[in-house]
């Protein structure tokens, strides 16, 4: 028996004629907002002809704008925002990497909102105030270590909020502490789990029981292998900074899927081509309008996340839909050759080969008018045998299996354990030289 | 009586041979016998050391690729046709032989020379039978 251990059961278990009628209350109110308070919504609206009175069913959505991270970029630093400036009590900010950091502001109630989310987030992964959570995830601008942390915080565990990097003492920590619970990267994760391994720790020493693992895409791969390597259950959550952050959806102790809370949240999936609504079921783009959020709503998100949506009931009672993992970024894709290839298969690939470890790079090419694919890979312990011609057996194998998944011819290229870089935050997997 | 030999997989790229090598002798690790299997992009490195269990250990520890293999240090008659008579030997009993290489060193009239094969076992026996002297890591190190 699986014993689900459900925060908030008022709210992650109430019927679906009640989410709905929340939803389209909250709707209603927060496209009142935007319109009246934010230019760029009210611009857009009226160029739709779509006045807020106008919206009378859930299903008044799709005549919505959509908004992009480009807007969030035009409109910086607080152009969305539509409380004013002495009811934003916090500003966080994207993990971006180029130009200016993308903002987001939160009210009072935000914070209390995202901190119930998270609470249901880490509930679900069973945790209670018997529980230490070690937070790994980077605080900061960055959403998932205060995120996090406010919801282990609502939880009532003891809070460890070490952030992320110096593994060596992370691990420390974790024995000395008796850690039951760690928030990361799943990357992250990994990593921890290898340098316990290196170390020579047994799993006996630690109490870890279970870890909320997001900010980046992941397998279920990779997922087997950190709960090989840390002896636990591994979540995935799902969050991103324009609408919260940590804490948009998560998984429940089936693993089979994560529930969005949807009084807080209405997703679409859309065809990202026709920008058409798509049906439960179908693969498309994970969009997000924000129902609760009054420092920064978003209507109609686009994440360029593709997944799918399930309705279907869930065993551990919630009533919320589950979106299944992240298939691939719309933007991330690779066109190789006229393939569409998601690095996320070549991990699956990579993971299938026994003891390879996940880290890997991608390196995209075109010489002349055809395109490259070299795909480097760590040879530790796991895979290294002192033949050439095992080596080379295990190069043929994966190219063979990358083939026959990905469609694609791709070299194998052999390294040194450690020399791919490791990361704290969103792993780079994918480095594209061609000039396009 | 096997030798342990020490694998690493190296990339092919300049000076990655001499880090590793200036790794094991800061530590005072004598390299007795070795040899390189290369590729395009890496190869491996085999070599029998003077401390085994010192070097493996210095080697991960500094993030190397490490494996241990069985492998017979074998004493061959330094005479034309010395090897030849062992790798006869081998062939008639149908025993494979994965790689060899000699030694940095040797012994008077005799060459030493390192076989991985396929039948640890079979070959030890035959080596006996012939009166082939197989060496251990004991008279391997002190060579």
């Amino acid at each position: 028996m699986i014993k689900h251990n459900i925060w908030n059961p008022a709210a992650e278990c109430m019927p679906r004629e009640q989410i709905r009628a929340i939803q389209l209350k909250r709707l209603q109110s927060v496209v009142r907002r935007v319109y009246d308070n934010v230019p760029l919504y009210r611009g857009r609206m009226d160029e739709k002809g779509v006045k807020p009175e106008d919206i009378r069913t859930l299903e008044d959505l799709k005549y919505l704008p959509f908004t992009q991270k480009t807007d969030l970029r035009d409109e910086y630093p607080t152009g969305l925002f539509a409380a004013p400036r002495k009811e934003i009590v916090r500003i966080h900010g994207s993990s971006g990497t180029t130009g200016k950091p993308i903002l987001a502001g939160y009210t009072r109630n935000d914070l209390e909102n995202w901190s119930e989310m998270m609470a249901r987030t880490l509930g679900a992964a069973g945790a209670t105030e018997d529980d230490t959570i070690q937070i790994a995830y980077g605080y900061g601008l960055f959403t998932g270590g205060l995120g996090a942390h406010q919801g282990a915080t609502r939880v009532g565990a003891t809070v460890v909020p070490i952030s992320s990097g110096n593994t060596a003492r992370q691990i420390m920590l974790m024995k000395d502490l008796g850690t039951t619970m760690l928030c990361c990267t799943p990357s992250y994760a990994t990593h921890i789990g290898e340098t316990i391994q290196e170390m020579g720790i047994p799993l006996s020493d630690l109490k870890l029981r279970a870890g909320c693992f997001g900010a980046e895409p992941w397998t279920e791969a990779m997922r087997q292998r950190i709960e090989e390597l840390l002896g636990i259950k591994a979540m995935d959550i799902y969050g991103l900074t324009e609408i919260c952050g940590p804490g948009v959806a998560y998984e429940c102790m089936m693993q089979h899927g994560m529930h969005i809370n949807e009084d807080h949240v209405i997703a679409e999936i859309i065809d990202p081509i026709t920008e058409e609504p798509l049906p439960y079921g179908e693969k498309g783009e994970l969009v997000f309008t924000t129902i609760s959020k009054e420092g920064m709503p978003m209507l109609r998100y686009r994440t360029h996340d593709l997944c799918q949506l399930n309705a279907e009931p869930c065993e551990c009672g919630r009533t919320f839909v589950r979106m299944n993992r992240i298939m691939g970024r719309t933007d991330d894709m690779l066109i190789i050759r006229g393939v569409n290839v998601f690095p996320s298969q070549i991990e699956t690939v990579l993971v299938s080969i026994d003891g390879l470890a996940p880290h890997y790079m991608i390196e995209v090419d075109r010489k002349g008018t055809t395109d490259s694919v070299e795909i480097q890979v760590e040879v530790n312990e796991g895979v290294f045998t002192d033949t050439v011609g095992q080596l080379e057996g295990m190069k043929k194998q994966i190219s063979e299996r990358i083939k026959s998944v990905v469609g694609i011819s791709a070299n194998i290229k052999l390294v040194a354990p450690k020399s791919i870089p490791r990361s704290e935050g969103k792993a780079k997997r994918v480095i594209d030289k061609r000039k396009l | 009586m096997y030798v342990k030999q020490i694998s690493v997989f190296l990339e092919n790229t300049t000076g990655t041979l001499a880090a590793m090598t200036g790794l094991l002798g800061k530590n005072g690790i004598d390299l007795i016998a070795m040899s390189i299997a290369d590729t395009e992009h890496y190869g491996i490195l085999r070599t029998i050391v003077s401390d085994t269990d010192k070097a493996v250990q210095v080697l991960k520890d500094a993030g190397y690729t490490v494996k241990l293999t069985d492998v017979l240090a074998v004493s061959v008659p330094d005479r034309p046709g010395g090897l030849n008579d062992v790798l006869e030997a081998l062939a008639d009993e149908e025993i494979g032989i994965n790689y060899v290489y000699s030694f940095v060193r040797s012994t008077g009239n005799h060459a030493m020379v390192i076989f991985r094969v396929n039948n640890l076992e079979a070959a030890e026996r035959l080596f006996a039978k012939h009166n082939v002297q197989v060496l251990s890591q004991e008279q391997v190190r002190g060579l």
